[in-house]
């Protein structure tokens, strides 16, 4: 597959969620049918950081805090968006989706189809996914596979900053509906402290990252981890103590769920034979299944050893060490690559 | 109801001085012995203890994600409650829930930490209240934020239409998160909407806890005689930020004294002693009320964590009944 062509990183750090507000900002001062709508989106800047200093740039008008009606909200981004304006909807937890679900799933994702193409919804519906706080089962999901189960909607999911910035570029241009999905561990907000890898160097140019190419992490010989969000961290880390002990790891990070990237991730199988698919949604019926599922029917007989990690389907609890129990763990992606050798 | 005032008031200071600690100096969600967000209700008590006060274990109330209040008056038991919030064994929820999510059938109590999605559940048991000829009511918690939400406004439609014994209780703090309640809502007094629904709204607009206590009278009594349902707004106050951890870089300074000096507990000790109470009776009922949130923290704190394989337990209904799982702390 031919490769973009992205800029460097530079030195220039960010954090992811500045890196996100840089590409939203650059938008709105070139397109006048740019606008943020959700809640807590302006005086506060986002819960998690995710429109952090737009109101004073854009004002009310355009960084529109608006009331707890989901399906008021994200409907009217739907119509905004049929109508050849480009919203950007914030919900605040994926969780939440579930109250207005309707206008996610059968109307801002089915009505270019059912139009045959007459309308088409350029919108993009950013929410925050992920545990490890210990929020219980109601603000910890991450409902990746949802999302990507049902068809119409492309899924984004950045575990950088440099990628958070161009694949939010490359969103807000799309002519289709996005669901971009950023975990709230990975964004540099004070209260909820980062792992050291989502801080990157991010160009101050615009640039976009294509949906539906996979992005390799890191390079090895021995065990394939496809994985994505703040998995890619874990299983970097997982890798390097992996390393120690002699097995050299490739990290895949997916970047987008829909377009799926299966080249690249049969590409890295082909090499190493034995395939580890790390997810924090529920393992039943996901990304696991559906990666696995690709390489099998692709790549059968390259294949040595399949191991999936993922939430063992049980709503996700909130005692600290029940959570840690559920949610994959550095330790856990090592004992899965470690079991496929 | 000034013990339970007090009670409730106690326990989110002590709550606030147990979530922080291991949270300094840097402010980390994750860290310390009580995990996850917190949303303390200090300002709201008047709401949840006057209506309460008219409820019986067999009601049942639904709570939003700032439950604490609500739960001490419905009577739900303190030191499991408190366990729970602490994340223990030996918690309401056996450590599943935490303190957005209490459950405790008892007393018929239940939570849901997503914005008014208490209310259809609520209707749910007014209408099994109806179905089996029982005299039994529903109370639905929720605040100034939700009365947008669709599950709120379909819920008032539903219970109108088949004449349920439920009652709505919007607990009006004036904010939602950052969102003051006049750029939600276009009319200033939300129990307005009933009148579209073809129910009896009625807000009492000043934060005391015998103007709640008659309102909710009438209502809960109207429920129960089988005449319908009630939407109550009740104006509190927000002392705190939205959730611990919240710097309300979006409220004016103002506004939060504003919010300091209503008060609601030192408004009923004065209107107690115009009535004749001493002041010593009204100090031993504060000193009993801390004593008892006291002794439930420090049983919390004693509870074992639980054993990390209880997470795949209660996807489903087990064959064995849990409940009691485990020693219970034996407060109510």
């Amino acid at each position: 597959m031919s490769r973009a062509q992205t800029p460097p990183m530079g030195d220039r750090e960010r954090t992811m969620s500045r890196a996100m507000v840089e590409a939203i900002a650059w938008e709105m001062e070139r397109n006048e049918e740019v606008f943020v709508m959700g809640e807590d989106v302006a005086d506060y800047g986002g819960i998690f950081d995710s429109t952090q200093g737009l109101l004073e740039q854009f004002g009310h008008d355009r960084i529109m805090d608006v009331p707890i009606s989901e399906t008021a909200f994200i409907g009217a981004a739907v119509g905004a968006a049929q109508q050849g304006m480009r919203p950007i909807a914030e919900l605040m937890f994926t969780d939440f989706f579930g109250v207005c679900m309707d206008q996610i799933y059968n109307q801002m994702a089915k009505n270019t189809y059912m139009s045959g193409g007459a309308f088409n919804v350029p919108m993009v519906l950013m929410t925050a996914v992920g545990g490890t706080y210990n929020d219980a089962a109601q603000h910890s999901q991450t409902l990746y596979g949802t999302f990507a189960h049902l068809p119409g909607m492309k899924v984004v999911v950045p575990s950088t900053a440099y990628d958070a910035k161009g694949l939010m570029h490359s969103a807000i241009r799309d002519d289709d509906p996005v669901v971009y999905m950023f975990h709230k561990r990975l964004m540099g907000i004070g209260w909820m402290p980062a792992p050291a890898g989502p801080k990157t160097g991010v160009p101050e140019e615009d640039y976009t990252i294509p949906f539906g190419e996979a992005d390799v992490k890191r390079t090895g010989e021995d065990a394939t981890v496809v994985t994505l969000g703040l998995h890619v961290h874990r299983a970097l880390e997982a890798a390097e103590t992996l390393a120690g002990d002699g097995i050299d790891t490739e990290v895949v990070d997916l970047r987008t769920l829909v377009p799926l990237d299966t080249e690249t991730v049969l590409e890295s199988v082909r090499k190493t034979g034995r395939l580890v698919v790390v997810d924090e949604d529920y393992r039943s019926f996901g990304v696991t299944g559906e990666i696995v599922a690709r390489v099998a029917e692709e790549a059968l007989g390259d294949l040595e050893a399949v191991q999936r990690v993922a939430v063992p389907d049980v709503p996700i609890p909130y005692s600290r060490p029940l959570e840690d129990e559920v949610i994959p763990g550095v330790e856990d992606i090592e004992a899965a690559v470690r079991a496929t050798q | 109801m000034y013990e339970q005032m007090v009670t409730a008031r106690y326990y989110e200071e002590r709550l606030q001085e147990e979530y922080l600690e291991g949270k300094q100096p840097a402010f980390d969600i994750s860290a310390g012995p009580i995990p996850g967000e917190l949303h303390l209700a200090a300002g709201h008590e008047a709401s949840g203890i006057g209506v309460c006060a008219h409820l019986r274990d067999e009601d049942t109330v639904t709570a939003p994600h700032r439950p604490h209040h609500i739960a001490i008056a419905k009577g739900v038991d303190l030191n499991r409650m408190t366990a729970e919030i602490f994340g223990r064994e030996t918690g309401l929820c056996r450590g599943k829930g935490g303190h957005m999510h209490l459950f405790d059938p008892d007393v018929n109590f239940a939570c849901s930490g997503i914005i008014a999605q208490g209310c259809p559940p609520a209707v749910g048991a007014a209408l099994a209240s109806k179905k089996r000829n029982d005299d039994t009511v529903a109370v639905a918690f929720l605040g100034d934020g939700a009365i947008s939400q669709g599950g709120f406004l379909e819920s008032l439609n539903l219970a109108a239409l088949q004449g349920l014994p439920v009652v709505f209780v919007v607990e009006d703090n004036d904010w939602a998160i950052s969102m003051p309640k006049e750029r939600v809502s276009s009319i200033e007094n939300g129990a307005e909407r009933a009148v579209g629904f073809g129910m009896p709204g009625v807000r009492v607009d000043y934060d005391d806890v015998l103007a709640v206590y008659d309102a909710a009278e009438a209502a809960v009594e109207r429920a129960r005689a089988g005449n319908g349902p009630t939407l109550l707004e009740l104006q509190v106050h927000r002392r705190m930020g939205h959730f611990m951890g919240d710097a309300e870089s979006y409220r004016t300074n103002e506004d939060i004294d504003w919010a300091d000096k209503q008060d609601p507990i030192p408004k009923l000790a004065a209107d107690m002693r115009d009535a004749g109470v001493s002041d010593e009776r009204i100090d031993e009922l504060a000193a009993s009320a801390r004593e008892r949130v006291e002794a439930a923290i420090e049983w919390a704190k004693e509870q074992p964590l639980p054993d990390p394989e209880t997470a795949y337990e209660d996807v489903f209904v087990t064959e064995e009944p849990r409940r009691p799982a485990v020693p219970t702390g034996g407060d109510d």
